[in-house]
């Protein structure tokens, strides 16, 4: 039987209540906002990305439940200092791993600490909380001027 | 007497299950109520026995399907005391049915500069249906406020009802703050600058007691699967008067008594805004929860229900870090609230993994969540069917939930 601690582990309380990067980047290259009209969730990404396309900064704002504030905390870490191709590659990883089979280990070479994420497959109506603010960083770093959404 | 609960909950098949390796609590009943067996079975016993169209067979299926069918009709017309069965039109839902005033009655009468007054505390289905209405013949949409005891701000009604108000529309009872509304003042002071008034009963249904001609209401609308009875179906209460001047709202088969390519000419009340095969297996339910309800009695559930707020009231007060949001002086059935420490989502997930069934979220009356300042609320709701332990292990969930996040 899978446990709520599976899916809310210590890593992932920590960074709910207290976010890394958390706030405004003023100025940034580029910046989108994300939003899960289920269920409210609302969050905006700012990034400085350099001129050889790495991410040099990043940091997101916004409110939501400890999945999503911690994923999008997490996720900040994890792409600090990486090019928009990696940022691709981890997002593929990362999408894979939230929606597979339980019995499949997560990639934890390419996810490093973002592996903690991968209880949320065992809650299928909280995946999304954790995938917004991977939709949102793609919208930034493809400048889209829609909102990123779940839905 | 003394109100017997476990006889109530052996009428409730769906209870007796274990979630996750825990004993359900099903606290979501503003969101939908489960089902007794006699409505499941009447339902069965219609596609098993009676399964036919109604209102056109001159076979004995379909004789008993309308007969049933019409039965349905009386039944609710006797539950909402209303003059007459011509006045009680099916639609899906109580949504359904506020779409039917809006678009039918609402083009019909409501023009440039006209005014539509609903409350700040409505659900979505009382909302946007009158803004749509609102763009697409110029008039303007008023909104009465709530005070943060989640109550309407009854001294600014005078003055936002004008000659200019053609219609108000109004929740009997708030899904997502509990609170009860005084629909008589309202509709009193509504019908003294000439507007008509829709109420919004899809809550108020399996609580309260409802006399729409007492009430003077000139419409009222509700959803059966809020009052045990099974989804899709619901129902339009209008005064007769009011519906002979409206026209007719879909077209199609069973609206019409004879159709040419010149000219239709429509059926009479209630089978005008009625087209189309209706939901029969679900009027034919709808009538056997009316039947449910009426012989357990709804002021006797309705004060089981009370109890049961009361006791989980008393709990939240005491529950550090838990704000209620909806605390009206007249409220039932409804506890909504916040938990300092954790998001209404993660309540939610954690709570089920407990085996309790609860609602997180804006309740499809995101007004309310702005008003005060949350994102979303975590929502028990309560039904007869509860119990006192239910409310317990709601309690310790939640203990669980700030431990984890603690």
């Amino acid at each position: 039987m899978f446990d709520l601690r599976d899916l809310y582990l210590q890593v992932i309380v920590d960074h709910n209540k207290s976010p890394r990067n958390y706030g405004v980047l003023n100025p940034s290259s580029h910046d989108a906002e994300g939003y899960n009209p289920l269920c409210g969730d609302q969050l905006h990404i700012y990034l400085n990305i350099n001129d050889d396309g790495v991410i040099e900064d990043v940091k997101f704002e916004g409110q939501g439940c400890a999945i999503s504030t911690a994923s999008a905390s997490l996720m900040t870490e994890a792409l600090k200092g990486k090019s928009k191709e990696e940022f691709q590659q981890v997002f593929e990883n990362f999408k894979h791993m939230a929606t597979s089979d339980l019995d499949e280990a997560p990639d934890e070479e390419v996810l490093g600490k973002l592996a903690v994420l991968a209880g949320v497959r065992e809650f299928p109506s909280r995946i999304k909380c954790a995938t917004l603010c991977w939709h949102t960083m793609k919208s930034a770093i493809e400048n889209t001027d829609e909102p990123a959404k779940t839905e | 007497m003394s109100f017997d609960v476990s006889s109530i909950r052996s009428e409730f098949p769906v209870l007796h299950q274990q979630v996750y390796g825990k004993a359900l609590a099903y606290l979501d009943n503003a969101a939908t109520t489960q089902k007794p067996q006699v409505v499941i079975d009447k339902i069965s016993h219609y596609y098993e026995r009676d399964n036919a169209n109604i209102h056109r067979g001159v076979h004995a299926l379909s004789e008993r399907a309308t007969a049933e069918y019409e039965a349905a009709r009386e039944k609710l017309r006797a539950l909402l005391n209303a003059a007459s069965t011509c006045e009680i039109v099916f639609t899906r839902g109580a949504t359904e049915a506020i779409n039917l005033v809006a678009s039918s009655w609402g083009g019909a009468n409501i023009g440039a500069g006209d005014e539509i007054l609903i409350s700040e505390m409505e659900h979505h289905s009382d909302i946007v249906p009158w803004q749509m209405l609102c763009e697409r013949v110029g008039a303007t949409l008023k909104v009465l406020p709530i005070n943060d005891d989640g109550e309407l701000c009854m001294d600014q009604l005078d003055g936002l009802l004008s000659e200019r108000t053609k219609l108000v529309g109004i929740v009997h009872l708030s899904n997502a703050l509990g609170t009860i509304n005084p629909i008589e003042t309202i509709i009193e002071k509504a019908h003294n600058v000439g507007a008509k008034v829709l109420v919004d009963g899809a809550q108020a249904i399996a609580h309260i007691e409802v006399d729409v001609q007492a009430l003077d209401a000139d419409f009222y609308v509700t959803s059966a699967h809020k009052m045990y009875g099974p989804t899709g179906i619901g129902l339009l209460y209008a005064k007769e008067a009011i519906l002979e001047t409206m026209p007719p709202y879909q077209g199609g088969g069973d609206m019409i008594t004879m159709v040419t390519f010149e000219k239709t000419q429509y059926n009479e009340l209630p089978y005008k805004f009625e087209a189309g095969t209706p939901n029969i297996s679900g009027t034919i339910g709808f009538g056997a929860a009316v039947d449910w309800l009426l012989d357990k009695g709804i002021v006797a559930l309705a004060n089981h229900e009370q109890e049961l707020l009361d006791y989980a009231t008393k709990q939240a007060v005491l529950f550090d870090g838990l704000r209620q949001i909806g605390t009206a002086k007249n409220k039932a059935t409804v506890l909504s609230f916040t938990l300092d420490s954790v998001h209404p989502h993660d309540l939610g997930t954690i709570l089920d993994r407990e085996g309790v069934a609860i609602r997180a979220g804006h309740h499809c009356a995101m007004p309310v969540m702005q008003h005060f300042g949350v994102p979303a609320t975590a929502r028990a709701s309560f039904a007869a069917y509860n119990t006192f332990e239910e409310i317990d292990a709601l309690f310790s969930a939640l203990t669980k939930a700030r431990e984890i996040f603690g």
